[in-house]
């Protein structure tokens, strides 16, 4: 066979944005030898365009915060379907894991005491959410680059893993390919992290950059591991409309946490008329209370504004449906009527930069024109709370890759602590599994690397003349219309015939060009991650009939009691063909049970 | 409204390349990523293109258009009239990989060679304080988003490969004017600056900070303050006999 380039290690990770790094310093920390595997540059990971903040019970501005609060909060706004165990670490683990980043160079925006200062966002009881202006993320990817390169860790850029390697039931290592040269490569590694994000390049319309296809989700499948809560995506209520060109771009909700309002175009601010039965009684129902909130949250509830992301992103639905939209299709963004133009530009410097320059809004003095766009997938790798191990021995998740801790919806503000706080201990889960297993170390399947080679090779060999972009622009209008944001029984089945056939066109895929950094080609190997993943959703959200949370079924309107104690596992068949299971959800504790009631 | 663009776009490898002509039809409100990500999908599929994000927060689809480096995603469409030609070619100061892709491994190389942040210890209660006003300085250099436009531009490097290795540049005199200026380091990086990073060879021309898509000013805030505390040290009588007596100046440690 042929020889190709090979690197051995203790732990490999794929994907460097927050849980990559985190979980690589982590590992590289607790003795392992570490790789990271990334297919962009370091430092251009999804996270950098992560806004709003991370949230953390620190209680630097309400010192009524604290893990318990946080832990309720989570577990309301995912519909009670999160995994108790990693919501309740999470909570209790994010204020140390963002004090971290500090003592590594972090300078987040200061308390008037000089703490770390802290922001109100949608779901969240208190202000929460650690934040430099609105760019948070970068501030956040920046600081573990920094770091993981101080500690000297092996990053290979521009190189996509397309296969897992395993030795029997357990991982053996990766294999991959550079994007420069074109040439594979394997790595040798008992353990390996999958920290490679979310699947929003499924749709047409997502604040997702081009890597998002799934990768890890795709990767675990194949693997033999299994995926859970895969129906639940969510849509971001506010992304940019107009220009087309930006469509989806994010709007950060920082823009309603720091007072701004939603208006339909008879001027009426709509969220009053859309607040549901199992929030009523901790939301504002006059616009004096709402407004009142955000200097006195001690005897004013929250502004519905700031209800979770599911909620708001349906109401905007509604009034866009009902005829009430701006003149783009969407509903508009107002905060130049609340805020002065000062705090506007400290506060949201990267959203004024965003309108003005490519869109030509100033928001200082104009209203935005924003509308829903798929923003993050709830659903992901099944795994361990404590240690992100997945069904399969030696492969670990973490992050957006990762499922349960965020059950049916996520909280604004608490994807950038996830990744801190998962991706810390899924380093050190993996390093420690290593460890265990040093004596005895998987090996490589040549056989294997052998087939993950001609697969990749496929797009070159003269079976076809389909064009992978035009596949891929195909997949995401089946996946944008059919499974977006509000579904049909016959749309779903419709979907899954689709899926199908975009399945038979794969093999017909032929890429022009040689193997140096060709883009159509890898597009072409990713579409393979991207149906998968489609593939998932779809099916399960068929199966779900009900309305959750960031899954909302037209002809199965409401939460059931029934689905509310079931999660859905998906694995995959020996045919490749998607295995759909019910799973009862884990037994959360009395006392846990307990906070969540007293509190509300 | 939408009409067909003229661009000519520079393809090749290290072995050589040319400008080739392509039209293609664009619409309202678009920049030029979306113009070349049209050609990739529908003319070129094997068109060599970095990008990410395409909101210009990631830094990665730098290019130089009609001779000036820009973001592509950020560069609109409108800023120039519809019969113009958009000739898009790729970084200069960078080595050819492919298209529109360069080697931009040196800017990684020189983030190796930075002391990394040493922070002083936290308060009592394990949280360390900083006043808003004191970490701005530093937030301003840390709106980096690392696209390199300033390394390109830096006319110590774009036409003098041989200053490379003694140059970190302007990106890099950022990162070290954040750290020297950040309110809990403890090291004192100045040397460094001036010797291994080359901060002399900057003739503060400030092509850097015209190019910013940050806005960042690089020249201003950071390489002329860092300069200054540079001299300071150099000729200040005290500091001379400090650093010969071997008694520490100030709390910083020196690198």
């Amino acid at each position: 066979m042929a020889e190709f380039e090979r690197h051995s290690y203790d732990v490999v990770v794929i994907g460097a944005g927050g849980a990559g790094l985190r979980s690589a310093i982590a590992a590289h920390e607790a003795g392992a030898r570490t790789a990271v595997v990334c297919k962009s540059l370091l430092g251009k990971a999804h996270t950098v365009m992560a806004e709003g903040g991370a949230a953390a019970a620190m209680g630097n501005l309400w010192p009524e915060d604290n893990w318990k609060v946080h832990f309720r909060d989570t577990m309301r706004g995912g519909k009670m379907l999160n995994h108790w165990r990693m919501a309740q670490l999470h909570a209790q683990e994010a204020p140390d894991r963002v004090l971290e980043l500090e003592t590594w160079g972090a300078l987040f925006d200061r308390t008037p005491d000089g703490l770390i200062s802290q922001r109100d966002f949608g779901g969240h009881r208190y202000a929460r959410l650690a934040h430099v202006g609105d760019r948070t993320g970068l501030e956040m990817i920046r600081t573990l680059q920094q770091r993981a390169v101080a500690l000297g860790i092996d990053v290979y850029m521009e190189c996509t893993v397309t296969e897992l390697l395993k030795d029997g039931d357990r991982i053996s290592g990766a294999f991959a390919y550079w994007r420069e040269s074109g040439r594979f490569l394997v790595f040798e590694a008992p353990a390996v992290i999958l920290a490679t994000g979310g699947i929003g390049k499924s749709y047409q319309v997502t604040s997702n950059s081009w890597e998002y296809t799934g990768d890890g989700h795709a990767l675990a499948i194949r693997a033999g591991a299994s995926l859970i809560n895969m129906e639940f995506v969510q849509f971001h209520p506010t992304g940019m409309v107009w220009p087309l060109s930006v469509r989806g771009l994010l709007v950060t909700e920082s823009v309603r946490g720091d007072g701004g309002i939603l208006k339909n175009s008879e001027g009426e601010r709509f969220m009053f008329n859309y607040i549901p039965e199992f929030f009523k009684a901790e939301t504002a129902d006059t616009v004096e209370e709402a407004d009142g909130w955000y200097e006195d949250k001690k005897n004013n509830r929250r502004p519905p504004e700031l209800l979770p992301r599911d909620e708001v992103a349906r109401a905007i639905n509604s009034e866009i449906k009902a005829g009430r939209g701006s003149p783009h299709g969407g509903v508009f963004l107002d905060i130049a009527s609340r805020r002065t133009p000062d705090y506007i530009k400290r506060r949201l410097p990267s959203m004024y930069h965003q309108f003005k320059e490519l869109a030509g809004v100033d928001i200082t003095k104009e209203q935005m024109e924003i509308g829903p766009t798929c923003h993050y997938v709830m659903g992901g790798v099944e795994v361990d709370p404590d240690t992100g191990m997945s069904k399969i021995d030696g492969l670990f998740a973490a992050g957006e890759v990762s499922g349960g801790m965020h059950g049916s919806n996520r909280l604004g503000g608490n994807s950038l602590s996830d990744l801190l706080v998962f991706g810390k201990r899924c380093g050190d889960g993996a390093a420690d599994y290593a460890a265990k297993v040093a004596s005895a170390r998987p090996t490589i399947d040549d056989t294997a690397v052998e087939t993950a080679s001609e697969t990749a090779l496929l797009p070159f060999s003269d079976s076809g003349s389909e064009n992978p972009y035009t596949v891929q622009k195909d997949l995401q209008e089946t996946m944008q219309s059919l499974v977006g944001i509000i579904r049909r029984e016959n749309e779903l089945q419709e979907s899954l015939t689709k899926l199908q056939e975009l399945k038979k066109r794969l093999p017909q895929v032929a890429v022009e060009g040689n193997r140096q950094y060709n883009p159509g080609w890898h597009l072409a190997l990713d579409l393979h991650n991207m149906l998968a993943v489609s593939e998932c959703i779809a099916t399960a959200a068929l199966e779900r009939t009900e309305s959750r949370g960031g899954h909302t079924r037209e002809d199965h309107p409401g939460a059931s009691d029934d689905w509310a104690k079931l999660n859905l596992v998906l694995t995959m068949g020996d045919d490749g063909d998607v295995v759909l299971a019910r799973q009862s959800l884990p037994q959360m504790p009395d006392e846990l049970i307990e906070l969540i009631e007293t509190q509300s | 409204m939408g009409y067909d663009l003229a661009m000519r776009v520079w393809r090749g490898d290290v072995d050589g390349g040319e400008l080739k002509d392509f039209t293609v039809p664009v619409d309202e409100g678009e920049v030029v990523l979306d113009a070349i990500h049209r050609l990739q999908a529908t003319q070129a599929g094997d068109l060599a293109v970095r990008w990410n994000c395409k909101a210009g927060k990631c830094g990665s689809c730098s290019a130089e258009v009609n001779g000036r480096p820009q973001l592509m995603c950020m560069t609109r469409l409108s800023d120039y009239e519809p019969t113009e030609t958009l000739t898009v070619t790729p970084l200069r100061a960078f080595p050819i990989i492919r298209d529109l892709v360069t080697d931009v491994s040196y800017n990684y190389e020189k983030a190796r060679e930075l002391p990394a942040f040493a922070p002083a210890e936290p308060d009592a209660d394990g949280k360390r304080r900083m006043m808003q006003a004191d970490v701005e300085r530093g937030q301003e250099f840390r709106k980096c988003i690392e696209c390199f436009l300033c390394q390109n531009t830096c006319h110590v490097i774009r036409d003098h490969e041989e200053n490379k290795p003694a140059f970190a540049g302007p990106r890099f005199f950022l990162r070290y004017a954040e750290l020297d200026m950040h309110p809990l380091d403890t090291n004192d990086r100045r040397k460094l600056a001036q010797d291994a990073a080359g901060l002399g060879m900057c003739n503060i021309t400030k092509c850097c900070s015209e190019v910013c898509p940050e806005g960042i000013k690089i020249t201003d805030n950071a390489i002329i303050p860092m300069k200054e505390r540079v001299a300071d040290r150099k000729y200040d009588p005290l500091v001379w006999l400090g650093s010969k007596i071997r008694r520490r100046t100030d709390e910083r440690t020196e690198l």
